[in-house]
């Protein structure tokens, strides 16, 4: 039952896009199609869970018991840099046709802050390896509904009027604005 | 030389301010901005690594090779953050407990890499060094003016204090408290702000645009 409702707290009440303001970058860049919205969140997801999982082995079997805490930081980042080139290599090779898809989406979750974040999460919060998992999903799943929801909102915006300044982002952040608002709805839900 | 110089500050201040102009950096810019405090801290780090990142790459680029320069400016900027979060924690930790998990993501922070890339990895040190510190102060900014506005409205109370010591530095309440909009402390206030923000930037450069076509 805990692990329900952290899956659902992950999702839908620290939603990481609308509460926590991370991953704005594919937020934005990304959400002007449906397909291009629904492939990164799903390589998201993917991305996420096995940084994370290798990050908390790492940490727990390497880093801590030879007292390195410190180095932190730079091997995460590592391990998030040389997975999504594992990754890329791997859907390359396995599968062109959804490479060709996600195109120059896959190597730019690097550089997602969502990946870090949710790696350094599991350590500062104390997670164990069960709750290191659901959570690992239970983020970018959120990331995934979000940015989808958002990717409908946008198709809308390119028929409708908009003044000329708020054209292009800012009248995006505006729809961004008003769906924080929809979601903070959710917080008395767990 | 110096006018060209100084024209380039004004590019990173206004019409290429990385955060309203360019959308990079968006994440900590919407998470940090509740107050000024928060702002300047993160402004200052950041800033701190954008010009030694452009520094040490701009040094080292004729050694790096190509294939793995991305690698390799990460673990150059990573080392920087480990710096600057240590240094934040010994000795502003009430900065440290604000910031959070923010300072450890500067590392990807698309401005630092992005600055790396562009600039650092095809100019000499001096030139890349000027332009961390125009980003910077770009990105500083605009913080510092979300969460103006963010703090003003929202509780009425401008307020910076010394992050060394917590000591008040000063606190004017301008808004009664019966008068604020709680709502601009929350995350709906952050990605408001920032539209309208943004909005007024691309309105103003849009503005100088029409006129240097004009003439």
């Amino acid at each position: 039952m805990n692990l329900v409702s952290m899956f659902i707290a992950a999702v839908l009440i620290n939603n990481i896009v609308l509460s926590k303001f991370l991953g704005m970058c594919p937020f934005l860049g990304v959400s002007k199609k449906m397909s291009s919205a629904l492939g990164m969140g799903v390589a998201v997801i993917f991305v996420i869970f096995g940084a994370s999982v290798i990050s908390y082995g790492l940490y727990y079997l390497i880093l801590e018991p030879l007292g390195l805490q410190y180095m932190q930081l730079i091997t995460f980042i590592l391990v998030i840099a040389s997975f999504v080139q594992f990754v890329e290599m791997f859907i390359k090779k396995f599968s062109p046709a959804l490479y060709k898809s996600l195109g120059v989406y896959l190597p730019l979750i690097t550089t997602n802050c969502a990946v870090l974040y949710v790696a350094q999460q599991n350590i500062s919060s104390g997670y164990n390896f069960i709750e290191t998992c659901i959570n690992s999903i239970a983020v970018p799943t959120g990331f995934l509904l979000v940015l989808v929801i958002f990717a409908a909102v946008r198709e809308r915006l390119e028929s409708s009027d908009i003044p000329e300044c708020f054209k292009g982002n800012p009248i995006a952040l505006i729809c961004a604005a008003i769906m924080a608002l929809a979601f903070s709805a959710f917080a008395g839900l767990v | 030389m110096s006018e060209k110089k100084k024209s380039s500050f004004a590019t990173g201040l206004i019409a290429e301010n990385p955060v309203f102009g360019l959308y990079l950096g968006i994440c900590s810019t919407l998470a940090i901005s509740t107050n000024i405090n928060n702002a300047l801290g993160m402004g200052v780090a950041v800033t701190f690594v954008l010009i030694m990142s452009n520094v040490i790459i701009s040094l080292m680029r004729k050694i790096i090779p190509d294939e793995i320069r991305i690698p390799v400016y990460i673990v150059i900027i990573a080392s920087l953050v480990t710096i600057v979060e240590m240094l934040i924690h010994a000795y502003a930790p009430s900065l440290y407990t604000a910031l959070g998990a923010f300072i450890s993501l500067i590392v990807v922070n698309c401005i630092i890499l992005g600055r790396a890339e562009a600039f650092a990895s095809k100019n000499p040190v001096l030139p890349s060094a000027f332009d961390g510190l125009s980003m910077g102060c770009g990105y500083t900014l605009s913080l510092l003016a979300i969460s103006f506005i963010r703090q003003l409205l929202g509780t009425g109370i401008i307020s910076l204090s010394n992050p060394f010591t917590d000591a008040t530095i000063f606190s004017v309440t301008i808004i009664p408290e019966n008068y604020i909009i709680s709502l601009f402390t929350s995350q709906t206030g952050a990605f408001l702000t920032f539209a309208i923000c943004a909005a007024a930037l691309s309105a103003y450069v849009n503005k100088q645009k029409k006129k240097e076509a004009a003439k």
